[in-house]
């Protein structure tokens, strides 16, 4: 069975490459989820596959019967340490992050958003920062 | 301890199992004797009728919603029922062709489906113990079909295991069950197990493990006619002179433990999972649909709630007409029954209690997404004999469910691509609805090669994306429900919350049928002392 399956298998493979649309020949997606955590590092691919689920890749927020506040251009970032609490705590409808991020990637992620989108608070957060607060 | 010295009472065992392990187990240990039902479900509210002109106000037309409107409008309540959607049922709801849905963000899918086919982005399933949910699908006439939540030859699939291969589940589950037989009958032959069972039961174990794990007279699992009635066939029996059947090679015991898939495998046995199950026939908004057409004009759609007041004379609730706009209106009654999901409604001014507000603000919804991907033809049946049911994968798509219905039709068919509530999920909502369609047909093709050239259309609806509710479900821990949920659940001054977050069975309809029984019953002997 196994032999026969295999032979199948190759016959699939191969009339799928002539058959491949365009859009199906682009980078293959990577799981992002790894033994409960987020695979990727740095502040911008955090927000990018992270908080934009929410807050919009613009940042910029969204609104339908509920809102979600907008992070661009917002004055409550001025002091780092109240988006590393809603980071890893969550606030009313925002979930806690603190099990799926490591300390590195929410300090990367905080500085991102701090130092991105009409934010202007250049002082990088650390990753000891991060810990004080769990 | 009372009663006779050594042997505890059914009550003390209870008392004491509640004690040591909480409130949860001693419930689990309560079923487990017969003293509590599967369903809290005792049939509807049954309310007496009010004073004459006794008004409610209620919030949403969700299956929550609508089922205290039916009831309060049937007692002699005068009922007006206030949705920000511009149709009812909430989270019961099915995308069809011709549909439109528009997300957080803006974008826009047009769903592409053919005639007759759907996808369900919330529920797709009712457990035969749902009586609630199943008691107003009867009453507002809409039709049960079959949900196959366990198909035999469907695959259970890990990117490690078996190579990456696809198994189908009979071969798994036959294999799992199979070597787990053989290896416990080895220790019961090698006397391991003397201390746990006298020498009769020893054979009567025995004799149980051979039935359960197909095993051979030597008590092994070995290749065969008896394996293969579990797991199947190199080739089937048939008839005339090449019908001789031929057996298929069961797979190694380390190979069926390394691919780990015993969670696919476990879930058909979970009480929600357990058949019968059932769905609606054309789609879960059916009943959604036929509860809104029940209530007719007493539901006012378009209007988005910007403020809940109450005082003791009555509740009044300011909205604004999503359509036509103007300026804000109000809707005035004596009572409330609110069923807003809690990410919503705690964005809106209330006047509520400390305690209720509280509960209200500590609470966040899952994430979930759900993908429908239309193919030209349902590959699935006609070249694997897949017939309903799930798919399981450790892949970030979670699982393929195919269609339940229209079986063998030549037609087009509309697979769940992707139904994902791991965190995984956020990395899926936060891209744009088009980039979710192609990964769910990535991983997809991965199972079923066929993806890539039968691919059709497809929607993928990611919850924490849906304006209306802001996630899928509530989600409660144990410190969090001693905590908030008896003071989310009371009545505050002149409004009661209901809904599937008002429940111990979190994103379930049964969970909003009976939060709205229950809310209702409550209410209405507030109504009748007041």
């Amino acid at each position: 069975m196994g032999v026969r399956r295999l032979g199948l298998a190759a016959l699939c493979s191969a009339a799928l490459l002539a058959a491949l649309p365009a859009w199906a020949q682009t980078a293959a997606p990577q799981p992002m989820v790894r033994n409960g955590m987020l695979t990727m590092q740095g502040g911008e691919a955090v927000y990018n596959n992270l908080c934009a689920a929410c807050h919009m890749r613009d940042a910029k927020g969204a609104a339908g019967a509920g809102v979600y506040p907008a992070l661009a251009g917002d004055r409550r970032l001025a002091a780092a340490a109240y988006p590393i609490r809603l980071v890893i705590h969550g606030q009313k409808g925002m979930p806690a992050f603190g099990s799926l991020l490591a300390n590195d990637q929410i300090a990367a992620v905080v500085t991102y958003v701090r130092t991105h989108f009409a934010n202007a608070y250049a002082a990088p957060v650390t990753a000891a920062e991060v810990q004080a607060m769990r | 301890m009372t009663g006779d010295a050594g042997a505890p009472s059914r009550r003390d065992l209870l008392s004491m199992i509640g004690v040591v392990a909480g409130s949860t187990a001693m419930y689990m240990a309560m079923y487990e004797l017969g003293y509590a039902q599967a369903t809290s479900f005792k049939g509807p509210a049954k309310l007496s009728t009010p004073p004459t002109g006794t008004s409610v106000l209620i919030l949403g037309a969700g299956v929550a919603g609508m089922v205290a409107a039916l009831e309060m409008r049937d007692a002699g309540y005068k009922v007006q029922v206030l949705e920000y959607q511009d149709r009812p049922g909430g989270r019961n709801w099915s995308l069809y062709g011709g549909d439109t849905f528009t997300e957080l963000g803006g974008a826009t899918q047009h769903v592409g489906f053919d005639p007759g086919l759907y996808l369900n982005p919330g529920p797709w399933r009712i457990p035969y113990h749902h009586q609630g949910i199943l008691h107003y699908a009867q009453r507002t006439g809409v039709e049960m079909e079959p949900f196959v939540q366990t198909n035999f030859n469907a695959y259970v699939h890990s990117m490690t295991g078996y190579g990456g291969k696809p198994r189908r589940y009979r071969e798994v589950q036959a294999d799992y069950q199979g070597h787990v037989a053989e290896l416990l009958g080895k220790c019961a032959q090698q006397g391991a197990l003397d201390q746990k069972v006298s020498k009769e039961e020893r054979e009567i174990l025995l004799e149980s493990l051979r039935e359960w794990g197909a095993l051979d007279k030597n008590y092994d699992y070995v290749k065969g006619m008896t394996s293969s009635n579990r797991r199947g066939f190199d080739l089937d029996p048939g008839g005339g002179l090449t019908g001789a059947p031929r057996p298929s090679e069961p797979d190694a015991l380390g190979d069926v433990l390394s691919a780990r898939l015993w969670t696919a495998m476990s879930q058909m046995s979970d009480h929600m999972h357990q058949s019968s199950i059932f769905q609606p026939k054309g789609g879960m908004g059916m009943i959604g649909k036929a509860m809104g057409r029940e209530l007719g004009p007493l539901i006012r759609y378009n209007s988005k709630i910007i403020d809940i007041h109450q005082d003791d004379r009555g509740v009044t609730v300011t909205y604004v007409d999503t359509k036509t706009g103007g300026p804000p209106r109000t809707a005035t009654a004596q009572w409330c029954v609110c069923t807003i999901p809690l990410p919503v409604l705690g964005q809106i001014p209330m006047t509520v209690g400390a305690p209720l507000k509280a509960a209200i603000d500590h609470m966040a919804y899952t994430p979930s997404l759900k993908v429908g991907l239309q193919f030209k033809r349902r590959f699935w049946e006609q070249d694997e004999q897949i017939y309903g049911g799930i798919t399981y994968t450790d892949m970030p798509n979670v699982s393929i469910g195919y269609p339940n219905h229209g079986y063998f039709s030549k037609g087009k068919g509309v697979v769940l691509g992707a139904y994902v509530g791991t965190p995984e999920c956020y990395t899926w909502a936060a891209k744009p609805p088009e980039e979710r369609i192609k990964d769910a047909l990535y991983w997809g093709s991965k199972i079923h090669p066929q993806y890539m050239s039968e691919y059709d259309c497809g929607v993928a609806v990611a919850w924490h994306r849906v304006p209306w509710v802001l996630g899928c479900k509530s989600q409660w821990t144990e410190a969090s429900r001693a905590e908030h949920y008896d003071n989310l659940a009371a009545i505050d001054g002149r409004i009661v919350l209901a809904g599937e977050h008002v429940s111990y069975m979190a994103g379930w309809q049964e969970g909003s049928v009976t939060s709205a029984t229950d809310a209702i019953k409550r209410l209405h002997q507030r109504v009748m002392s007041a």
